[in-house]
């Protein structure tokens, strides 16, 4: 007696004839960009590509609607071209970190992240004068910020996660339209609040509360998502062994989020880091150290783009792209020293 | 055997009170008064920008909205004439930003969908961190990467677009310059706004309710078939919200539209042409070399700036919130 096995079959993947109809396609697109590209006066990477991806479409389609029906083709349609728009935003990332990369590269050398602008002028030759008292500046900025944003946004979310007053609608409301006050907007208003009607002139610490304004929605909202993450078993827990509710905030929730809420204020600085506007109506420009925040104007590397893009030489452009790299190289340090702190006290 | 029972003790009650304790009432007190930060932060914004500009807003009424010209200068006698008005730059703005959205829009709309329903978990990762990173990027770096970077290959689009659709009105010149236009600025913004519709359009797609999503297959429908007839109907609202977002952030973008766009105080609609208007970059352009008046100028031009992102962000919040809602 046989017994017969069935064997396995998986008719939805690709048989050896459908790869090769694919590799055919493909192949086949490829040859017939190139063909238009050198017969006819379309030129470019560009042309290359919609020609390729357009005749590739066709191709296959063709190959497709032997196999299945118009909705087949369709569905594979579909699936081709939202391959070709996230492809088109892809091709800007890349574009922009390569320029920044590839240009900023060239510019940057010892003496520009260990010098200041003190006995340099923009137009000087690239290997004399630096942005590091920018760097300071930046960093100075970013910690008045986080000093005062922090506090506010996490206890803006606690109300609106933990104790749930009635304003909680209004006010998750309020916050998600505070995040799209223009940056120009929170300079201004700092400039026409404090500079105009108060004896207070441009200083770090007036940056610092522009800056604040765009950072706090950015830091309520992230510690909100974090906190409704917090089990409510283990406030319910807190309370049962006879805990307040403070000290179960104090003592489980926010613990139990910490990273969290790290990752809260992490995200808030990469929201401001790289704020321009803001800054030229509330801080000035400064060429050297200025370590007092209420007094005396300051600089920020953004702010030190601004310029060098604006003067136009040749080298304080070169200047602005070495400045905009550090930017970005200070903002993923920062990414990467709070990560690993938030993975650390998750641990303990 | 007996033992002598002691007299029952019955304790009194116990009080039960929902009286929150006095370190309750002050963590209480405490979080309420900062929530509400977010309100005082914005009725102060509201109000010191109106303050300071309420003597240009009274001077030039509603012309500051209607007229085109901005100017101060001083007269015979000596006194200081001045003619403040944004309907160009307001217009400017409007047709920056429809710019934007139109090329925005879609893009990110099927980054979303290939995200949520194509991509390989791989891939899926690396373009979510990358569109991550593309929010974060600083918009002074979307100025640079516009001037020095996207500015060639544009004007060659501009000049493709100008010679084949030239007779349409939008497409057309009055003198063949195509650097610094409307144009090329869209194009930096759309840019720039593509990762917030992509973010808010994944958050809803990927809320579609499953089991919709399995009908949809069980009743032999296609991927595609499944998208059109479950996902873009559910997430439609979040879509137009996420869009209005981006608008929202369109219409406040500064240092970055002021690199890449010449801003002419005219009203143009001829997206090609190296002539057009923002209020915010006009704001910036103008703050350095401005006199007492002029600043009050500016001023009431932040607050027309700051009355209008608000009311899109209100709209826009609105409808996510509907949406999200609508679909639990």
């Amino acid at each position: 007696m046989s017994t017969t096995t069935v064997k396995p079959v998986r008719p939805w993947t690709a048989t050896p004839k459908d790869r090769l109809m694919t590799g055919l396609s493909i192949a086949l697109s490829v040859l017939i960009s190139v063909v238009i590209v050198a017969v006819t006066p379309m030129k470019g990477k560009l042309a290359y590509f919609f020609i390729f991806f357009f005749a590739w479409l066709v191709l296959d389609s063709l190959f497709i609607i032997r196999k299945s029906s118009a909705k087949g083709v369709r569905d594979s349609l579909a699936s081709k071209i939202t391959l070709l728009g996230s492809s088109f935003v892809l091709m800007a990332v890349g574009s922009i970190l390569w320029a920044v990369v590839y240009r900023g590269v060239k510019g940057l050398n010892i003496a520009y992240v260990t010098q200041t602008m003190r006995q340099a002028s923009l137009f000087d030759p690239i290997g004399k004068g630096g942005i590091l008292h920018a760097i300071f500046g930046t960093l100075l900025l970013i910690l008045i910020a986080v000093l005062i944003s922090v506090p506010m946004g996490i206890l803006t979310a606690l109300y609106l996660t933990e104790i749930k007053g009635k304003a909680s609608g209004l006010i998750q409301f309020l916050v998600q339209a505070m995040s799209g006050v223009p940056s120009v907007v929170a300079g201004l208003f700092i400039y026409a609040a404090i500079i105009l009607t108060t004896p207070l002139r441009a200083s770090s610490f007036l940056g610092g509360l522009a800056l604040t304004i765009l950072m706090v929605p950015t830091v309520t909202r992230t510690a909100q998502e974090v906190l409704n993450l917090v089990p409510r078993d283990l406030r319910e827990a807190g309370l049962a062994m006879g805990a307040t509710q403070w000290k179960t905030v104090a003592l489980v929730v926010v613990p139990a989020a910490r990273s969290g809420l790290i990752t809260a204020t992490i995200l808030g600085v990469a929201r401001i880091a790289g704020e321009t506007a803001p800054l030229l109506f509330t801080v000035g420009t400064f060429d050297s150290y200025n370590f007092n925040p209420f007094k005396g104007e300051n600089t920020a590397i953004p702010v030190v783009v601004w310029r060098a893009l604006n003067s136009g030489t040749p080298e304080s452009v070169q200047r602005a792209w070495s400045a905009i790299l550090v930017l970005l190289i200070v903002v993923l340090i920062l990414f990467v020293a709070a990560r690993a702190l938030g993975s650390r006290t998750m641990k303990k | 055997m007996s033992v002598d029972t002691p007299a029952k003790v019955i304790p009194a009650a116990r009080k039960i009170t929902t009286k929150p304790r006095v370190s309750d009432q002050i963590f209480r007190g405490v979080v309420t008064t900062f929530s509400f930060s977010a309100l005082v932060i914005l009725s102060l914004i509201a109000l010191f920008l109106l303050l300071q500009g309420f003597s240009t807003l009274r001077e030039q009424g509603f012309g500051f909205i209607t007229h085109f010209e901005w100017s101060v200068a001083t007269d015979d006698s000596g006194k200081e004439v001045a003619h403040f008005g944004l309907q160009a730059m307001l217009v400017g703005t409007v047709v920056i930003s429809f710019i934007a959205l139109i090329i925005a829009v879609p893009l990110a709309v099927l980054t979303a969908l290939f995200l949520t329903f194509y991509a390989p978990t791989s891939i899926k990762r690396i373009l979510v961190t990358l569109i991550d990173l593309m929010a974060a990027f600083p918009s002074i770096l979307y100025g640079l990467w516009g001037y020095f970077v996207l500015m060639p290959m544009a004007v060659y689009w501009a000049k493709l677009i100008n010679h084949w659709f030239g007779w349409i009105y939008i497409f057309g010149v009055p003198q063949p310059i195509f650097t610094r236009s409307p144009f090329i600025a869209g194009i930096v913004l759309s840019v720039m706004i593509i990762p917030i519709i992509t973010s808010v359009s994944r958050e809803v797609f990927s809320q579609t309710p499953l089991d919709r999503i399995q009908a949809a297959y069980a009743l032999g429908a296609t991927k595609w078939g499944m998208i059109r007839a479950v996902v873009l109907p559910f997430g439609s609202g979040g879509i137009v919200g996420g869009s209005m977002l981006g608008l929202g952030r369109a219409f406040g973008e500064t240092v970055a539209v002021f690199s890449v766009l010449n801003i002419v105080f005219r009203s143009n609609f001829q997206i090609l042409f190296t002539q057009g208007g923002n209020v915010a970059s006009m704001i910036i352009q103008k703050f350095g070399e401005a006199g007492k008046t002029e600043i009050n100028a500016l001023i009431a031009a932040g607050l027309v700036l700051f009355i209008l992102t608000l009311l899109v962000n209100f709209a826009a919040t609105f409808i996510v919130t509907k949406t999200v809602k609508s679909g639990r």
